[in-house]
């Protein structure tokens, strides 16, 4: 089964092509993208899409890649031992499962999202390389070799904070999502809020690319940040005038803290709309 | 196959390798891109390409080999002649109706058409006729003239979109992410973070040996392990500018970079020179006199442990590195090189980043010899550049 559009996320032919090329060959999906980009959902549709149970694995920067396979709880285990509790005897009570070792026990195949892999230490990726490789590991306490029943889908996202070492990339399928264009844009909003306005949502996707077309901002807006100020748009439901108003004094699109997030983005937004709307007049 | 564009690729500076060759070949055998163009194009971009930075170069190099299609001569020929065939005979196996290929059969055979269409194919050279359409307009003229099925042979083509093959490759989107781009407003960004990471070094957590043993202790002698977060911000960085006329634009792109990160770093200081370090450096250029130092004193205050990095254009007459007495505004007894030797030795790790262009390094002399003193360690002012000088300092 391949992965398309749904109705819920539209995907560009490169992304699905990305996708059904990790699936078919059975090797991660690297994603890489601007924040806001629909990194992570993309996780969640492959999920829906191919009818398979989601795995989600987030990396902060003290996860380790151990963590990913189990962890032997030494300290409790040592407490029991203090308390004379029985289950001491058995080291495989001790060892907790981790998320990788979840998706190849997983009766059915999965779908493991390894989400923001650049957090980790600049090692982390490169502890997990056999493990995504072969779909296995070794349990050392235990003395038992853990192989994936069904090798898992593995998405891994990332917002490149770190370098990824060469022989992890070597074995990845790599996708760069690119930020939509227009077009894109306009099927993204279609398909979130099929009710939205036509001319609201022209008018938005409008003060939507302004705002983007400034250089100097911080954080640029992304598609989730239109989704959320959209959605703020029609809870409020104002008419699409508002967004156009030729009042010179009205300079902010209403609602834009759902927009630009921050305070010096809103200064040089709001010092740029007020230059360009006073050269019209001279 | 595809040998001639794994090898073109890697000549453009990309580390494709063959892992990543056998990938494409299993994913074309696996049939995920549908033998269209464009399809091999993305599925091609998802093997080959490990990081958004490549992704320009990549089309570039994508655009050249392929665009070998259109012209009969060259080494690109036996390229021609592999590709579209293969690929158009699995797509018509699969789209033409029984009905249809016997219509095949009556106009001379498949091989007939493929002729054909090849000689097509080859006849268009304009880049705006056939160019960047070549198998788009090939695959539905030729077919389209001899009644046959139009839709099986739209190759590179996706109608919905109305956007042809060539044409996605041909944008290059991703210019802005090329690593060799000097730093603009965008790439800015990218930088501070290489900066940030290259000042947080070590590990986010260690075991706290003394805080354990009294909080067991504490506890009557159940553990009770106890961590702390390990010191970052270790990285002292001492920064020398050069001011020269020329440096005045580069300075400040340098100095909003590093003050920028300023609360990152331990310590953070930086000196200015004029071309290149003799006996003196100031710090502040409007107050230059009283703020003076000598460089042996420099050498004296900070230690070896400081990441020295010098930013400079490197452009002068090589006498002012190598003479005594050589430099533009004053007497120097002892010749640029000395000092500079001095610096590259009391300091364990020292680099020069430098703002012009790395293609222009060579046109001047005394770029090269600053950079041999250095030991090679220039980098330019480019992404890539900062990566390799954190790399290196980091060491």
């Amino acid at each position: 089964m391949a992965f398309k559009s749904t109705a819920s996320y539209i995907a560009t032919r490169d992304l699905e092509v990305a996708v059904n090329a990790a699936v078919a060959l059975q090797r991660p999906l690297l994603v890489k993208g601007e924040p806001g980009t629909g990194k992570t959902v993309l996780a969640h549709e492959v999920s829906r899409a191919l009818g398979m149970p989601l795995i989600e694995w987030h990396i902060k920067s003290t996860t380790k890649a151990q963590q990913g396979l189990y962890e032997y709880d030494a300290v409790s285990r040592l407490r029991d031992g203090q308390l004379g509790d029985e289950r001491v005897h058995d080291i495989g009570n001790y060892i907790v499962r981790g998320k990788l070792w979840e998706a190849f026990e997983a009766d059915q195949q999965s779908v493991l999202l390894i989400d923001e892999i650049d957090k980790a230490d600049i090692e982390f990726p490169n502890d997990l390389l056999l493990e995504l490789d072969r779909m296995q590991f070794y349990v050392y306490e235990t003395r038992k070799t853990v192989v994936a029943k069904q090798r898992p889908i593995v998405i891994i996202t990332s917002n490149n904070e770190k370098e990824l070492p060469d022989a992890f990339l070597r074995r990845c399928f790599f996708h760069y999502i690119r930020f939509p264009d227009r077009e894109t844009m306009e099927q993204i909003v279609q398909s979130h809020f099929p009710d939205v306005k036509q001319e609201l949502a022209r008018e938005a996707l409008n003060v939507f690319f302004q705002i983007r077309g400034v250089n100097e901002l911080k954080k640029k807006p992304a598609t989730s940040e239109l989704l959320d100020w959209l959605k703020l748009l029609m809870i409020e439901d104002l008419p699409p005038e508002v967004l156009r108003s030729a009042d010179s004094k009205v300079v902010l699109p209403p609602l834009h803290g759902a927009l630009l997030k921050n305070e010096q983005d809103v200064h040089l937004f709001e010092r740029l709309a007020f230059l360009s709307r006073r050269q019209p007049q001279r | 196959m595809f040998a001639t564009f794994i090898l073109a690729l890697r000549s453009a500076g990309l580390p494709t390798s063959v892992t990543e060759h056998l990938a494409l070949l299993n994913a074309m055998r696996s049939g995920v891109c549908d033998y269209s163009v464009e399809d091999f194009y993305f599925l091609s971009r998802a093997t080959l390409v490990k990081d958004e930075r490549h992704l320009d170069r990549f089309d570039r190099v994508f655009a050249e080999v392929f665009k070998g299609l259109e012209r009969p001569e060259g080494e690109d020929h036996e390229l021609m002649q592999q590709l579209p065939e293969e690929w158009l005979r699995k797509l018509s196996e699969k789209i033409l109706t029984d009905e249809e290929k016997q219509l095949i059969e009556a106009a001379g055979g498949f091989d007939k058409l493929m002729e054909m269409l090849r000689q097509r194919l080859a006849e268009q050279k304009g880049r705006h006729q056939g160019g960047s359409k070549w198998i788009g307009t090939a695959g539905t003229s030729p077919f389209g003239a001899n009644g046959y099925n139009p839709e099986g042979v739209r190759i590179g083509q996706d109608k919905s979109r109305n956007r042809s093959a060539v044409k996605v490759w041909d944008k290059r989107e991703f210019k802005d992410l090329d690593g060799d781009v000097e730093l603009g407003t965008r790439t800015m960004k990218l930088a501070l973070r290489r900066l940030r990471r290259f000042a947080r070094q070590g590990a986010a957590t260690e075991l706290d040996i003394g805080g354990t043993i009294k909080a067991t202790a504490n506890n009557a002698g159940s553990l009770d392990l106890k961590m702390v977060a390990e010191r970052h911000n270790a990285v002292k960085v001492l920064l020398l500018l050069d001011i020269g006329g020329s440096m005045d634009d580069h300075v400040r792109a340098c100095e909003e970079l590093f003050s920028a990160i300023r609360t990152e770093f331990k310590h953070l200081e930086h000196y200015y020179f004029h071309n290149c370090i003799y006996e003196k450096l100031w710090k502040n250029n409007r107050r230059r006199k009283d703020t003076e130092t000598t460089t042996w004193d420099l050498l004296r205050t900070y230690g070896p442990d400081y990441k020295v990095i010098i930013v400079g254009d490197g452009a002068m007459a090589p006498y002012e590195i190598v003479n005594p007495g050589g430099s533009v505004e004053h007497w120097n007894e002892e010749s640029g090189k000395v000092w500079m030797q001095r610096i590259t030795r009391h300091f364990r790790r020292t680099a020069w980043l430098n703002p012009v262009p790395q293609d222009q390094w060579r046109y001047s002399a005394s770029t090269g010899m600053l950079s041999e003193i250095m030991e090679a360690r220039m980098f330019p002012l480019t992404l890539e550049g900062l990566d390799g000088l954190t790399r290196e300092l980091a060491r």
